[in-house]
């Protein structure tokens, strides 16, 4: 055998202590080392889109800020949770931390989902980005946990505030029996009624498989001046078709809500029945500022067909947070990482928006929209705003 | 599941209660895969819980004839029971394990009587009704399940007070394996005895069994019992191994999942299940890796492609395959 082909002991006593170096030393970031953003979405199923419209943010950002950050490079890794089982949710983040060694979780569609992760953030000392589960408590369940999405108080109390000052007296509230409708449910309620308002039943439909009609119909017996309405984005649909059938709107009755019955995703496939229903949001695809219409045009040019909803800028946000925190720390651990998120305040499609330091979750104005046809296409047209509202919905 | 047991047309005596070499060497490959793949540690822990519980559904499925689409109302209610316990400050994991594997036994006695009674088509019918009751039932009684949100806070103690459960899920695969191992000894034992045999009587003829002396409504229902603790076991094990427990414990995909996941590997071998439960899981977790939208697509190929193809699950067509080229015969 050629003696050269044999590897001469020095080389394997530098190559064994190179090995032994790079055991020795692997928690370190040095500045080559990739950020890698753990994205865990239901990218099928009934809450497919959510997962849809994060992913198609999140690559829209790192097209357009390029695809490293301080000189790290950024990969996306992006598993589809299915949407409905926490323990799946809950083991791909433990394999994305323990396999894939990611810097920081994101995504979470739905609150149970977000739940079901958090301890792994807590352990793991992991940033976790919540970007669409809108239950108020979130945060609390981690020290890891910063929210760029929304919270359900936040988009419910304005609507309460404005019912109230409407002519709108009673009111029959409909919600999704999971924690954001009780969140909304509750703020709602207690704003109204503090406000002087009736409300005449509050009715909750299951998560899963839900039938409106029956519910609707309890509402237009009820004859109420307006329909209180949450339910998960996505399902609107279904409600408006209901609400169309039934009548309700040719007895007077309003619907009233949080934005996600009138979702921009689905808002063109509802067409015309959706148009008059007043909402308060956090973002709407017809925000009129240079911002979002750039945001809107490249989305829109990205993904032909898909008009950007409100969970498409909790990705986009969510993006720029984890990016500006790396810039200011970019080599810093989990703990460092969040620092460096609280406080941070930019201007971001839906507007100008702050991450609370206190409780890691996000401030931000809430509009007043009404849903109007221009061009033929429904569009949810912002007539008043609420400056800096609060995650506990507090005005 | 008409098809004659591996011992069906032999001599008559009782199946030989022997371990083979392949199945030693199958269990040891459980244990080396711990040591091959430190990184999916966690997906193997869930991989052997879903394989425990299709073991349960095979006692009473592949050798009883019983067909169950409701076969998560006993699984969760073990994942919620050792769930409950937990927030509640009993975190001891294996006696929460054998308090889950109890309730599922009581539940499990108590609905047996409604399920052996009727033929398939009625068994289908209250097994999907008693599992869509228990789902809705846990849904209503949010204040003591969570609801829709469901049930975090479970905190578990260190378990034999010495291993707590780590994020790479060593203890939880560890764990996992030895009640597989302990609970698959127990029902190999089960169908391999006189009773068992008896069973595997009833599900080919119902009528005659009770000719031969053989009360066929009792046998039914122990097994049915049996097979509801098994499945207690397993929900506790999943809720103990992820500290957290959803509604969809209780939802008719992971019973329909289930009776997929046997089929697939083979119903009434026991193995099958364990080797159903690995490929769906495993195919379900590397397709989706390849492409997170549209993965369904090619799991449900895989699924038409074996049920057409090999009969028998994929256990079935590996005994085709030995027999045609001079395996032993059997």
């Amino acid at each position: 055998m050629n003696p050269s082909f044999l590897p001469s002991r020095r080389k394997v006593l530098q190559g064994l202590g190179a090995a032994a170096a790079a055991t020795a030393f692997p928690r370190y970031a040095y500045a080559a080392d990739p950020l890698k953003i753990g994205l865990i979405l239901p990218m099928t199923g009934p809450f497919a889109s959510t997962g849809r419209q994060i992913t198609a943010a999140c690559k829209l950002y790192l097209q357009t800020h390029g695809d490293s950050v301080a000189g790290r490079k950024v990969e996306l890794i992006i598993k589809d949770d299915t949407g409905l089982a926490p323990e799946t949710t809950k083991r791909i983040a433990q394999e994305m931390v323990v396999q894939d060694r990611i810097t920081v979780l994101a995504g979470f569609g739905l609150t149970p989902l977000a739940f079901a992760a958090a301890p792994v953030a807590t352990e793991a000392k992991v940033p976790m980005i919540v970007m669409a589960a809108g239950t108020e408590v979130i945060p609390q369940r981690s020290p890891f946990i910063v929210r760029t999405g929304f919270t359900l108080p936040q988009n419910t109390a304005p609507v309460a505030l404005w019912a109230a000052q409407n002519n709108i007296k009673r009111v029959f509230s409909l919600v999704t029996d999971y924690a954001p409708g009780h969140d909304s449910e509750k703020t709602f309620v207690n704003r109204f009624k503090a406000a002087g308002g009736t409300i005449i039943e509050a009715v909750r439909t299951p998560l899963r498989n839900p039938d409106y009609a029956p519910f609707l119909q309890r509402a237009k017996d009820s004859k109420a001046d307006a329909l209180f309405v949450f339910v998960p984005s996505g399902e609107g649909l279904a409600v408006m078709k209901q609400f169309e059938e039934r009548g309700l709107k040719q007895t007077g009755m309003k619907m009233i809500g949080p934005g996600d019955v009138v979702d921009d995703d689905i808002l063109v496939s509802i067409g015309a029945p959706a148009v008059g229903v007043i909402t308060s949001m956090h973002y709407s695809a017809a925000h009129d500022s240079p911002e979002n219409k750039a945001y809107v045009a490249a989305m829109t040019k990205a993904n032909p067909g898909m008009r950007p909803n409100f969970h498409s800028v909790g990705g986009w946000d969510g993006m720029h947070l984890i990016y500006e925190a790396v810039k200011k720390q970019p080599n810093g651990n989990g703990q460092q990482l969040v620092e460096a998120m609280k406080g941070m305040k930019w201007t971001s499609p839906r507007g100008p928006m702050m991450i609370d330091p206190a409780t890691r979750d996000v401030i931000q104005n809430v509009y007043l929209r009404e849903t109007r046809m221009v061009n033929g296409e429904p569009w949810n047209i912002e007539f008043a705003k609420f400056e800096n509202v609060k995650p506990s919905g507090d005005l | 599941m008409s098809e004659p047991g591996p011992a069906g047309a032999v001599a008559p005596r009782l199946p030989t209660d022997r371990w083979r070499a392949a199945e030693i060497v199958f269990w040891l490959a459980l244990v080396a895969a711990f040591f091959l793949f430190p990184q999916h540690r966690v997906l193997g822990s869930q991989i052997l819980i879903t394989a425990l519980f299709a073991v349960s559904l095979d006692l009473i499925l592949g050798y009883a004839g019983i067909v169950s689409l409701g076969h998560a109302a006993y699984f969760g209610l073990g994942a919620y029971v050792a769930g409950i316990l937990a927030v509640h400050g009993w975190g001891e994991p294996i006696s929460g394990l054998l308090i889950a594997g109890l309730a599922g036994a009581l539940f499990g006695f108590a609905t047996s009587i409604l399920v052996v009674r009727g033929s398939d088509l009625a068994q289908l019918m209250v097994t999907l009704g008693i599992g869509l009751m228990m789902y809705e039932l846990a849904n209503q009684l949010s204040s003591i399940t969570g609801g829709a949100d469901g049930l975090s806070g479970v905190a578990m103690n260190k378990l034999l007070g010495a291993f707590s459960f780590d994020l790479a899920g060593s203890t939880a695969y560890v764990y996992s394996v030895v009640v597989l191992f302990l609970l698959f000894v127990v029902a190999r034992r089960i169908v391999a005895s006189p009773f068992g045999l008896s069973l595997r009587g009833v599900r080919e003829n119902r009528k005659r069994m009770p000719a031969i002396g053989a009360p066929v409504t009792r046998r039914l229902i122990a097994v049915y019992t049996v097979s509801a603790a098994m499945a207690g076991v397993a929900g506790g094990l999943l809720t103990q191994t992820t500290q957290f427990v959803g509604l969809d414990v209780f939802g008719f995909p992971r019973s329909a999942d289930l009776m997929i996941m046997l089929v697939l590997g083979g119903a009434g071998r026991l193995y099958g299940g364990i080797v159903g439960a690995a490929v769906f899981m495993l195919a379900h977790h590397w397709l989706s890796d390849l492409n997170p939208i549209y993965w369904q697509f090619w799991l449900g190929l895989l699924l038409v492609v074996v049920v057409l193809f090999a009969r028998g699950g994929l256990l079935g067509a590996i005994d085709v395959v030995r027999g045609r080229f001079g395996g032993r015969e059997r």
